[in-house]
């Protein structure tokens, strides 16, 4: 067995910040991206170029710039936005941002641009008439999302979606920058009090190459979930 | 120009964190970042071209290794990458008294090398699929003809797959000088280092990361439009007739 120098549990309880930044980012993006996706497909001209804004910014910015923005800049921003509500309304209130929230809010803010874009592209290859079929039958709006909007959006989504994961699974890298202890970031600092380079870094690019491989079976099951009535025709054309 | 000239001076006069000094690491920053992704696109592309067309071989010991080099750096994250790459030649027993400590002591090299062989692995992919995409029709045509395999790989499939892969390209293009802000973690001047140096010395949070932000979306577009330019050049016999 590899001697891991007494690191083991640390880099274990690094995997673990690793996936909960994932996870929670992947939340907030997909949150964002529905939002997006709305926005972009609304007829309401303001909405329409504020989320056109907001995925042109995001997706011309390096992740690391803005995380650092946010980072040193969130607590600031914070702070003014709090001390005003103090003075104007007396309103005492205290929120921290620290590396964690930072971290998060970074990684959901950047790719719930992308799922944004993933999301309009779906929603647009939804066939109208099925709409129209919903309508017909007297459905009303909210129950026509749930129940043929939605599950036909994921069918064409979740390649993109699954895509837009791997990329994110990869960017949580970046939160051992700002200081939060994921994985990465215990693995550098073994990596300097011990000047093993290779011992805790290889680890750590298997987790990772794990994470991915069991996310791509996940998808792919999904992906069989959604397809359901769609034939194997459009398997082969995939 | 006058007036431009003077309307600068006066911006310069009358703010504390932008001066010409500190305009002088943005400056050196943008160059660094600038010769760190043009240098491993360039050598990454030039990987990548022989790695894309031996990937499609036949032969499994050709084809499974470089398979493998690309799942594991598309796989894991860059930052590790670079991490094992930078440490990796640091603590290389008696390295510093070599003469390869003269270059490999700046983490340029190391971090170029990193990039480099994310970017190749990455383009390697994108080649591929563009290969593979060849209409059959094509193949079949040059084999009509009695081209050997490699007349045929140079006149009919390479150039009809780089024009497929431009657009994929242009977004691995984007994706890289994006990419390239983690090499102020090691230590390099880039842009990214120069603003976390800029917020360093003033505690200015939003002026040096919201100005390097604007420095990074003007690179971006100019990025966007060459390759818009250059998809209009060589995809213009793919337009519809009416389009």
């Amino acid at each position: 067995m590899i001697d891991l120098q007494g690191y083991g549990p640390r880099l274990l309880e690094g995997a673990l910040v690793t996936v909960e930044v994932a996870v929670l980012s992947l939340l907030l993006a997909l949150i964002l991206g529905l939002l997006t996706a709305s926005a972009k497909l609304s007829r309401n001209v303001l909405l329409h170029r504020l989320a056109t804004l907001y995925t042109t910014l995001i997706r011309g910015v390096p992740d690391l710039v803005l995380m650092l923005l946010l980072f040193f800049g969130g607590q600031i921003g914070v702070n003014m936005i709090t001390d005003w509500l103090y003075y104007q309304f007396g309103v005492d209130i205290f929120i921290s941002i620290n590396e964690f929230v930072a971290g998060v809010v970074t990684i959901g803010f950047i790719f719930g641009a992308y799922m944004g874009e993933t999301f309009r592209g779906a929603f647009m290859a939804v066939d109208s008439g099925q709409l129209e079929a919903g309508r017909a039958y007297g459905m009303s709006n909210r129950l026509i999302f749930r129940r043929i909007q939605f599950p036909q959006m994921m069918r064409h989504a979740l390649p993109g979606l699954g895509n837009n994961w791997m990329v994110l699974l990869k960017t949580t890298a970046l939160v051992s920058v700002i200081g939060l202890s994921d994985m990465v970031r215990i693995a550098a600092e073994a990596t300097k009090a011990t000047h093993e380079p290779f011992l805790f870094m290889i680890p750590v690019a298997l987790i990772y190459l794990l994470i991915a491989s069991v996310s791509e079976w996940g998808v792919a099951r999904l992906q069989k979930r959604y397809n359901v009535g769609f034939g194997e025709a459009d398997e082969w054309n995939n | 120009m006058e007036q431009l000239n003077a309307w600068f001076v006066e911006l310069l006069s009358n703010n504390d964190i932008f001066t010409a000094n500190t305009l002088g690491y943005y400056l050196d920053g943008l160059g660094n970042t600038v010769s760190l992704v043009f240098l491993s696109l360039i050598i990454g592309l030039l990987l990548a071209v022989p790695l894309a067309i031996a990937r499609g071989s036949r032969r499994k010991w050709i084809k499974w290794p470089i398979f493998f080099y690309t799942y594991v750096f598309r796989g894991t994250p860059l930052l590790i990458q670079l991490y094992m790459i930078y440490y990796g030649v640091v603590f290389i027993e008696g390295i510093q008294d070599t003469f390869l400590w003269a270059i490999l002591k700046e983490a340029f090299y190391p971090a170029l090398i990193a990039f480099t062989l994310n970017t190749a692995a990455y383009t390697t992919e994108i080649f591929h699929g563009a290969i593979k995409a060849t209409p059959r029709g094509e193949i079949e045509a040059a084999r009509a003809y009695g081209m050997s395999r490699a007349l045929m790989m140079r006149r009919i499939i390479m150039p009809s797959a780089f024009r497929r892969a431009l657009p994929a390209y242009g977004n691995e293009v984007i994706f890289m000088l994006h990419a390239s802000a983690i090499a102020s973690v090691v230590t390099i001047m880039d842009l990214t280092g120069a603003a976390r140096f800029v917020y360093a010395r003033f505690y200015a949070p939003f002026d040096a990361f919201l100005f390097v932000a604007a420095i990074y979306l003007c690179l971006t577009f100019a990025i966007l439009y060459l390759f818009r330019y250059l998809e209009k050049k060589l995809l213009a016999h793919l337009k519809p007739i009416n389009g």
